[in-house]
């Protein structure tokens, strides 16, 4: 491995080539060794500040993050933006020279806009995380997916993953089809066509139409949560035909290669995209990928600010 | 420096042989005028001023963003002497009373002749027509009439539109976009919205109503111009509507001749333009559209914005780019310097047939005796930087900023007075 570093800020899953996608894998089976101590902190980022900077709700992202960095010894702000004045754009940068001014290291954004993480990026010199941006990327998600699949397959190269769902709207799916292309993976996007993006035949990766024919030679499948919604705006008639074409349930699980596992980024729509008892079952990986994500997080929290901090040798040291 | 007569001492008229140019009491003259002023013209190309069919004054309304006084002076220093001034302002440009307060506001002005359209529809709201006759009767005497930023989508709305302003010459500007095909529509539909993850403005929202709107036209007899065309296929929809002779126009702004969608990646919205920068294919396409006579007509779309409409992340952004300043210079950029069209085919664009199409009598003649004498010299030698804060708009959304273009308008002379000299307000 050569890489050492991350570029500054973790926008996209395409900001990392593939010597710096492993840095973070391999990073994180180091810190992830800590969650089995009875002290789970490390003294790494003492006196550094990461700010929770969430337009959207998500407690379980921001709970990652805060936990990861946390254990990393971080300070912590949350800055939930939510349903305070916060509602325009023009407060997007209000905000960003508003953490600026109270010096944080990194800022981790989830925002319903996408690109809103790179705009942000260009008002601060703190590192900005991407944590979900509108209907564009999800680049931690990605990176504990891939997490979760190495520790469960033993390996990423030439891995056959079919993701699964509401492509259109899913920022998981485009963070997930670059980082695993990137990584050597093999992604099939299966979706009805009208949940496909127009130009998606420029994307690394195959396209299906038919989960039935996918499912026999995929290690990993990836159901991605529908809103109900969509059918309101003719994307799909009813979330029972939905759920009928490309719902994954027991009789379709057993179509699955032995040793294939199913995955998903959560929050789960039981019965609409995932039946309960494939959710429930030993293929699932849906518990570990939330612990995962903490140390995912924690590599990718202390490689962005490890990084910035050169003469900090023995910390660095002290962690990896 | 208001003399009455002038002699432009070897400017190049259409780019051709130098020669002396005589004004005297706002029109060309065939003799040397005596007392005149003389202005040493050597090596300038010479046009007719330049004609924009499409450009928002944001007056009034929102005076934050432009005024008739800065919007005018910024299309004098692009080299333009007549501006269509478009309706959607606040309130609406949809009855006689508005559309005469920004004529006179132009003329109060005196950077350039100001023309205002009035709106199609009361309020843009394409449910009920607005009182055209009148606005064609008031002394700003509309010809043009668009819900330009809005779409006439009723398409029996716009069918009696367009009978009914054949009674006074009228033509009907049409923002060509199908609205439910573009909900919430960010930028162009294809490979990078798919990456950048931003709804896509699909090229069939707009060609699907060009090509009813060409057939709306030929059934009536009526006049119709295309505003910003956009994509390629618009630019063969509108081919196929003048091979059968039928009453249609089109212009294209100077943005989609030379940015590209890729430039979306920077998620910066000064690139958030409606309709939407399109592919390089559709660029191509609309410059030997252009080049050919497909399309008619250069214009900007000059849409000023405030800091605060911009400075935000892409969704909430306002959309619209400024333009007056910059629309000759990216013309040359596109047109002239691949060689597409000559200095002559660049007048036609963006003065001859932009005047012809507002029915506008004065403006884009020859520079010839008799004629009124709008023109703009220009150095087509000279390189520039845009800096936006050197604009006379009060605005700041160039999408150009620090970009180097070719050729600079050095002068600009409206009816025989200069509005520009050595490249500042005259």
């Amino acid at each position: 491995m050569t890489a050492t570093h991350l570029p500054r800020h973790l926008l996209s899953a395409a900001d990392l080539d593939r010597d710096e996608a492993l840095l973070v894998l391999d990073t994180a089976e180091e810190l992830a060794l800590l969650a089995d101590r009875p002290i789970k902190k490390l003294p790494t980022l003492r006196g550094r500040t990461v700010v929770n900077l969430f337009f959207e709700d998500s407690t379980r992202t921001r709970t990652s993050f805060e936990v990861a960095a946390k254990r990393l010894s971080a300070d912590v702000i949350n800055f939930s933006a939510k349903g305070s004045s916060v509602s325009k754009g023009e407060s997007l940068k209000d905000t960003a020279l508003t953490l600026e001014a109270m010096g944080a290291d990194a800022v981790v954004c989830r925002h319903g806009a996408s690109g809103a993480p790179h705009r942000l990026a260009h008002w601060i010199r703190g590192s900005v995380v991407n944590a979900g941006d509108g209907t564009h990327e999800h680049p931690t998600q990605a990176l504990l997916d891939a997490f979760t699949m190495r520790r469960r397959m033993g390996r990423l190269e030439g891995l056959n993953v079919a993701v699964v769902g509401d492509v259109l709207h899913s920022r998981v799916a485009r963070s997930n089809v670059l980082l695993l292309s990137t990584l050597g993976a093999d992604v099939t996007l299966v979706a009805p066509p009208t949940l496909l993006p127009v130009g998606v035949d420029t994307w690394p990766c195959a396209v299906s139409y038919d989960l039935d024919a996918v499912l026999p030679k995929s290690d990993v499948v990836m159901m991605l949560r529908v809103q109900r919604e969509r059918m309101h705006a003719s994307f799909f008639p009813t979330t029972r035909e939905y759920s009928r074409r490309y719902g994954l349930d027991a009789r379709r699980m057993a179509a699955l290669p032995d040793d294939a596992i199913v995955m998903h980024p959560g929050p789960m729509n039981r019965g609409v995209e995932i039946a309960a008892e494939v959710a429930d079952s030993v293929r699932s990986t849906i518990v570990e990928q939330v612990a995962n994500g903490v140390s995912v997080r924690m590599a990718v929290l202390y490689l962005l600010l490890g990084g910035a901090l050169d003469t900090d040798n023995d910390e660095r040291a002290g962690a990896a | 420096m208001s003399a009455a007569a002038w002699i432009l001492r070897g400017a190049r008229p259409l780019g051709g042989d130098p020669v002396d140019l005589y004004v005297d009491n706002g029109l060309f003259v065939d003799d040397a005028p005596t007392g005149a002023e003389v202005l040493d013209a050597g090596g300038l190309i010479a046009l007719p001023g330049l004609v924009d069919l499409h450009t928002h004054l944001r007056e009034p309304g929102r005076e934050d963003a432009e005024t008739v006084e800065t919007g005018t002076l910024a299309a004098a220093l692009g080299g333009f002497t007549a501006v269509h001034a478009m309706a959607n302002t606040e309130p609406v440009a949809d009855v006689a009373g508005v559309v005469e307060q920004v004529w006179r506001l132009g003329q109060d002005a005196g950077h350039c002749d100001v023309h205002p359209v009035g709106a199609v529809t009361v309020g843009l709201r394409g449910e009920q027509l607005a009182e055209l006759g009148a606005m064609a009767e008031s002394a700003a005497r509309v010809r043009m009439f668009s819900d330009d930023g809005k779409c006439v989508h009723d398409p029996l709305l716009m069918r009696r539109a367009l009978e009914y302003v054949k009674a006074f010459g009228g033509v009907i500007a049409q923002h060509a976009q199908d609205p439910r095909l573009t909900e919430s529509a960010q930028m162009n539909e294809g490979a990078e919205s798919a990456r950048l993850g931003l709804a896509g403005w699909p090229a069939v929202a707009e060609e699907a109503v060009i090509a009813r709107d060409c057939l709306l036209a030929a059934h009536v007899g009526g006049r119709v111009h295309f505003c910003h065309v956009s994509t390629a296929g618009s630019v063969e929809l509108v081919r196929w509507a003048k091979g059968k002779g039928w009453n249609v126009t089109a212009e294209v702004t100077p943005h989609h001749l030379l940015l590209t969608d890729e430039l979306v990646r920077t998620y910066d919205p000064v690139f958030k333009v409606n309709p939407p920068l399109r592919t390089a294919e559709d660029v191509a396409a609309l410059r030997r559209g252009l080049a050919d006579g497909t399309i008619d007509a250069v214009a900007t779309d000059h849409a000023p914005h405030s800091l605060e409409d911009k400075e935000t992340e892409w969704a909430a952004a306002a959309f619209g780019m400024t333009g007056l300043e910059t629309a000759l210079s990216v013309v040359v950029e596109a047109m002239l310097t691949s060689g597409e069209l000559d200095w002559a085919g660049i007048a036609d664009r963006m003065s001859v047939r932009p005047a012809r199409i507002g029915r506008l009598t004065a403006q884009g003649q020859p520079l010839q005796p008799g004629a009124p004498a709008n023109l703009v010299l220009v150095d087509a030698d000279a390189r520039w930087t845009v800096d936006r804060r050197q604009s006379a708009s009060r605005s700041r959304n160039t999408p150009y900023e620090a970009r180097e273009l070719p050729a600079r308008v050095v002068a600009t002379f409206l009816r025989g007075r200069p509005t520009v000299l050595d490249g500042k307000p005259a």
